[in-house]
């Protein structure tokens, strides 16, 4: 009798070229994305004079960086931020790696782009040195985020050395009621466990609630599977995953699409697999959830109140409490619907797909926003699209600006910034310190309860507009 | 890669959770290369006041801190952004070694690639050595091979993965390792292709190619 796997160990074994006597697995790489961010990698490559192993299967994508008022190159008024992007095109040239660069139209987040070409697919193991790499993980393929020496390893090699993870199940059941998305499943299971709580382990998602989920709201929250400290989320693929990709630029076709369909079909842990950890969650416990706090852990529902740590006996986490409190410029107590915002982001590779904008557009129609903001499509076939169906002109009627698509205010790498002291109600991932510029304070959210903030002018509980 | 066995410097105090990479690098030092030095942009934010003044009482700025070889943090070090740039920040100003109860995962490979042992003890231990320096750096013992931390009466334990300690301990570098099995790594992906033919399925699309 052979072992019950789950899906991770099967996608895991079909990667594993050798194990090292002290355990560590060598894997094959199927897809590996570099970004502006990869220029040290590219370096440490030249310095060792080594070349791109397979540029067939790595994919440049310019989004860190990129302008959002303009598409234009020369439009970038920072040389070191126009610098950034010329030095991808040119190491994506010098080795032979397709680039979706700045004015091509599949540009876009690289974790928005990837699913979108179909390059993502179910049982591939895919890396990028961005933590969000998780993703991926959406379409049940082992995906995870890597550093800059790591990313120079794959360039070289297309292979990496990795230590198999500990596996845990998160298990969702029952109905989302209306309003509940993706977003506040992750924050709530962050806020349950804390930003470290999955540390070490790859997470499955199942159940009834989980599989009812769109292709767009499990990549939300494979997302944000990083942000409570596991290696990478998945999810197995089903009739939800192959209806998304057929037909897209790099799926497979013809003979080649019935083949692959027939392996995705075993793509699933089998009934008595265990894992080392199993956490459920009740649909129904699951409220629109926001965060108060400088980690993405400090989360709440919207109706509840800040802690105060005038009240919480573990003596580490009041400090914790207190010194986010100060930094967010919040009173203990404070009711979250009473917190006035200064301005709102609708963007990133967490919530700016088409599905997102059209949240918030549904929240947002016939009315203005009481603050300025931005919304970034994820990518700039997103843009296209949000213009056919006329959501650019719900949100400019709302008085929000209508960008290019790019990572944009969820890193302020391109110049995109929150003033500091200013508070952004925002869809993004990280409501780390300075996370959005220095001084900014972020409050993380889903995408029609950003649009419900804009609408009142401080936190607001969607389902009451 | 500079092995490390024994580190015997002073080490600073930092007691604060939750240091994610975006506090020890923020993004918009990020477009610099390395050879301009990291080290100054090593927890930017917190070691300097909205003028840009460096914040004296800041342990970074003690002036025994560029002496340090150790950092001691509390629980979740380095979560967040895969940047090693946070790496390179602390590296850079002469760090050999961070301790604290838990790492970010991606953080701490990062670490390991660059020399930099990401030592995690327990909460109680992590306390205990934080109580020990006070507010400002004081010599702590690190030992690799035992796995032990020490200062004055006080010892305590260390964990790393068996792999990484043995990379660190002879300061090795992975691609060469990597490189060794190249004959192994030729056949995979040979079988593995053959296996897969959906995978070679690419698309028509625009593509630059060396020119
Ligand atoms: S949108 Fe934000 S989280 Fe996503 S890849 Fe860009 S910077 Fe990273």
């Amino acid at each position: 009798m052979t072992m019950p796997t789950t899906l991770f160990d099967k996608v895991w074994d079909a990667h594993e070229i050798l194990r090292s006597e002290s355990g560590q697995s060598l894997l094959w790489i199927d897809r590996h994305f570099v970004h502006e961010g990869s220029f040290h990698a590219f370096n440490k490559l030249r310095d060792r004079g080594l070349g791109v192993a397979r540029p067939d299967l790595t994919f440049g994508i310019a989004d860190h960086y990129v302008p959002t008022l303009t598409r234009r190159l020369d439009a970038i008024g920072d040389a070191k931020v126009r610098s950034m992007i010329e030095q991808l095109t040119d190491n994506t040239r010098e080795h032979g790696i397709p680039l979706f660069g700045l004015d091509d139209p599949r540009q876009g987040i690289v974790h928005v782009l990837g699913p979108e070409q179909g390059l993502t697919q179910p049982g591939l193991l895919m890396v990028c040195g961005d933590s969000h790499t998780s993703t991926h993980g959406a379409f049940g393929s082992i995906a995870f985020g890597i550093g800059a020496s790591e990313v120079a390893h794959v360039l070289a090699t297309q292979t990496l050395w990795q230590s198999r993870p500990k596996q845990m199940r998160l298990t969702v059941e029952g109905e989302l009621s209306s309003g509940i998305t993706a977003k506040d499943i992750a924050l709530t299971w962050i806020a349950r466990l804390g930003a470290d709580g999955a540390r070490g382990h790859a997470i499955e998602y199942a159940g009834s609630a989980i599989r009812s989920l769109s292709m767009e709201a499990r990549l939300t929250l494979c997302n944000l599977t990083i942000e409570g400290g596991a290696r990478c989320g998945m999810i197995a693929p089903d009739e939800t995953t192959s209806a998304y990709l057929r037909n897209r630029p790099f799926a497979p076709r013809g003979e080649c699409w019935e083949q692959a369909q027939a392996y995705w079909q075993t793509l699933k842990s089998d009934a008595d697999a265990r894992f080392d950890r199993e956490v459920t969650l009740a649909a129904s416990e699951i409220a629109p959830t926001v965060t108060w706090g400088v980690s993405p852990e400090e989360a709440l529902p919207i109706d509840a109140r800040i802690p105060d740590p005038a009240h919480i006996e573990d003596l580490a986490r009041a400090r914790q409490v207190r010194d986010s409190l100060d930094y967010m410029g919040l009173a203990p107590g404070q009711q979250l619907t009473d917190i006035a915002i200064d301005r709102v982001f609708i963007g990133s590779c967490t919530n700016a797909r088409l599905e997102d904008l059209r949240a918030a557009a549904d929240v947002l129609k016939g009315h203005r926003s009481k603050v300025p903001g931005i919304v970034s499509p994820g990518s700039t076939q997103v843009k296209h699209q949000a213009e056919a169906e006329g959501l650019d002109a719900v949100f400019r009627e709302a008085g929000l600006e209508w960008r290019e698509s790019g990572c944009s205010m969820c890193v302020g790498m391109n110049g995109d910034l929150v003033p500091a002291g200013e508070r952004c109600a925002s869809t993004t991932n990280r409501n780390f310190k300075g996370r959005q510029g220095p001084g900014a304070r972020t409050h993380l959210m889903s995408p029609a309860m950003v649009a419900a903030a804009a609408v009142t002018g401080r936190l607001a509980d969607v389902r009451q507009l | 890669m500079e092995p490390i066995k024994i580190i015997d410097a002073p080490a600073c105090p930092l007691p604060l959770a939750n240091v994610d990479t975006d506090q020890l690098i923020p993004a918009r030092f990020m477009k610099e290369p390395r050879s301009v030095g990291y080290g100054r942009f090593l927890l930017h934010d917190l070691r300097h006041d909205e003028s840009g003044r460096p914040v004296e009482t800041f342990i970074l700025n003690h002036p025994q801190a560029t002496q340090a070889k150790t950092l001691v943090a509390r629980r979740n070090f380095g979560a967040g952004s895969s940047r090693e740039a946070a790496v390179y920040a602390l590296v850079d100003f002469g760090l050999r070694c961070v301790i604290a109860p838990s790492f970010g995962d991606i953080f701490a490979s990062n670490a390991v690639n660059n020399g930099l042992l990401p030592a995690t003890v327990s909460e109680a231990d992590a306390e205990a050595l934080l109580t020990a320096l006070g507010d400002a750096p004081g010599t702590l013992h690190v030992d690799l091979e035992t796995q032990r931390i020490s200062t004055g009466e006080l010892s305590v334990a260390f964990t790393i993965a068996p792999t990484w300690r043995t990379k660190l301990l002879n300061g090795w570098d992975d691609i060469d390792m990597t490189r060794q099995h190249a004959q192994a790594i030729q056949r995979f992906a040979g079988d593995y292709a053959n296996q897969r033919p959906w995978l070679k399925a690419t698309p028509v699309t625009k593509i630059i190619t060396r020119s």
